[in-house]
């Protein structure tokens, strides 16, 4: 068995005709995670452990001739912000370095209940915080597309293990578009639904008004599958939203013939370059495909950048408040008074684009400047929100880049934050608006790096935005 | 200049962030180019604009709410499996008030 080429549905049709067992799955996938590990530094931590307790459960549902599952025998990568009890659960920061959960995420128990068995945790920017994966306090990873690359962030590690095949899907998290572009720079699905759809429950904030969980995967169907398993209402989640959750997997088998397509004039005009004609490619394709491009508008987008980073930057300093000294597993040894906890936990414990973050937030909430800052953002966040909502009157779904630019070398851009924040332009605007977003596979640079396009659709209607990437996907568009 | 070493070290305190000296100039230099672009914001008139705190979906005011019952929680010894340091079922922190 190659893990390398397995989707869930071969996986499911092995393990049916016992040409394999999820005991042997397992022990695969983990043989080749270790192998592959030191090159790329994917995963922080493997979970021998507990993907073969679930292996054996679902090898014994098997004999027993029960229904084990939608993701039964499947090997997944959870990123390292979403907590898993009993496994260490670091945010890829100093500061969880020992921090053991004593509870699930509701994502993962689902991922679990539907038989889906934990290969590891993946490594991510600091409290997914980055557009690189190179502000983890345990070392940044490497593209396993082109290894002198950055894989993309924050959920670098989880677009990584999936790439390199040590796992099938895996869980991501995204707040400003750290699913779709590390996705779509290490050449996978990615996905990001509506605000709302994936409880986020064991989801460790960074900002709770853009966070979301998602999966990514190797192609349109693994992705609908896992998605499929872990939406839908969560008591635990005030935020998460009581609607129906329909059959994506069958949406994406769907024809795309008459759909009205929308093609933002804005995300068009400072594009250049490989990853211009690679849009432009994929769009072809849509039209061949029956669809009608329609050229739209989003005004407010020169925008969004400022107000993204007022408002995830306030959330955060916010949310960042409880790592005091306190309660979780870190306290400097060097403070003696109550202050000097805070104080000297915080400045050992976190990692310089955290610190900034947090910074940044307080600023902006601070005496004086809420107005100002905090408010007016909010302000400009209804613009941009309305911006989509007048597309999505004319248009079914929207087709987009992710990415201004494939993926770049390590420490190219480290120096400068406001350069790594401008990078963010096409996914952010998504984000605000709280509106289902994925990357597609579409097509390589002359360098052979991966091109991501986006689509976007109204909320809750992830069916739709199944339907456009799998028509895509069957019709060669990974490979245009 | 958009904010000064006086106010880094203001927002560091509010923070609850003891910078080093290094850290505190590099600080002022990366905040000063990032609000610079956020002023950005101020082109636009948003006045009669409502705020939007975060996209909701339809539903009833109480929808999203759950029954008033009581629910299983974490023993305190399990709460406190994380602590820095514990004793007595409690969080132990540095002596607060002199005596």
């Amino acid at each position: 068995m190659d893990v390398r080429q397995l989707t869930i549905s071969a996986i499911r049709d092995g393990l049916r005709a016992r040409r394999f067992s999820a005991a042997e799955l397992a022990a695969e996938a983990l043989r080749f995670a270790a192998a592959e590990n030191p090159g790329t530094n994917a995963y922080l931590r493997l979970c021998e452990e507990r993907a073969f307790t679930q292996a054996r459960r679902v090898d014994q549902q098997l004999a027993a001739g029960e229904e084990p599952g939608a993701l039964a025998g499947v090997p997944v990568g959870v990123k390292d912000v979403i907590v898993t009890k009993d496994i260490t659960t670091t945010c890829g920061s100093k500061m969880l370095e020992n921090f053991v959960p004593p509870y699930d995420a509701t994502a993962v128990e689902r991922l679990e209940a539907a038989g889906g068995l934990i290969v590891g945790k993946a490594n991510c920017d600091e409290f997914a915080m980055g557009s690189s994966n190179e502000n983890s306090a345990f070392g940044s990873v490497k593209n396993p597309v082109a290894p002198d690359r950055v894989p993309g962030g924050s959920s670098g590690g989880s677009a990584a293990c999936v790439a390199q095949g040590t796992a099938v899907v895996s869980l991501g998290s995204d707040t400003g578009g750290s699913i779709r572009q590390p996705a779509s720079f290490c050449g996978v699905v990615g996905v990001t639904p509506t605000y709302g759809r994936v409880s986020r429950y064991g989801l460790v904030a960074f900002a709770s008004s853009l966070d979301h969980i998602g999966p990514f995967a190797r192609n349109v169907d693994d992705a609908a599958a896992l998605l499929g398993v872990i939406a839908g209402r969560d008591p635990r989640d005030a935020t998460s939203a009581d609607v129906p959750v329909p059959d994506y997997r069958a949406a994406a088998r769907e024809e795309i013939k008459g759909l009205r397509v929308g093609l933002p004039k804005e995300y068009l005009e400072g594009l250049e370059g490989d990853t211009r004609a690679q849009i432009e490619k994929g769009v072809a394709k849509l039209r061949e495909l029956g669809c009608e491009i329609v050229d739209v508008s989003l005004p407010y987008t020169e925008y969004a950048i400022a107000c993204y980073y007022i408002i995830c930057t306030a959330e955060a300093s916010a949310n960042l408040a409880r790592y005091d000294g306190v309660r979780y597993t870190m306290r400097s040894p060097r403070a003696r008074t109550l202050a000097e906890m805070y104080r000297l936990t915080r400045d050992e414990g976190f990692g310089a684009e955290v610190k900034r973050r947090i910074m940044l937030g307080t600023y902006v909430l601070s005496s004086g400047y809420y107005d100002a800052y905090y408010l007016k953002a909010q302000r400009v966040r209804t613009l941009i929100a309305r911006d989509f909502a007048q597309a999505f009157e004319q248009v079914d779904a929207l087709a987009a880049p992710v990415s201004p630019f494939p993926a770049f070398r390590l420490g190219e851009k480290l120096d400068d934050p406001l350069q790594m924040y401008l990078s963010d332009i096409y996914t952010i605007t998504g984000s605000l608006a709280g509106i289902p977003c994925m990357s597609v596979p579409c097509g390589t640079t002359k360098e052979g790096l991966p091109v991501g396009m986006q689509i976007l659709t109204k909320h809750f209607d992830e069916a739709g935005m199944f339907r456009i990437a799998g028509a895509f996907e069957r019709a060669g568009g990974f490979a245009v | 200049m958009k904010i000064t070493e006086k106010e880094v070290r203001h927002v560091a305190e509010l923070a609850n962030l003891a910078l080093t000296e290094e850290e505190v100039q590099r600080m002022v230099r990366d905040l000063d180019g990032i609000l610079e672009h956020m002023d950005k914001l101020n082109e636009l008139d948003t006045s009669g604009v409502e705020p939007m705190a975060q996209y909701l979906a339809d539903s009833g005011p109480f929808d999203t709410l759950r029954e008033d019952a009581a629910g299983q929680s974490f023993s305190s010894e399990t709460a406190l499996a994380n602590a820095p340091l514990s004793g007595s079922g409690h969080f132990k922190v540095p002596k607060v008030i002199e005596r």
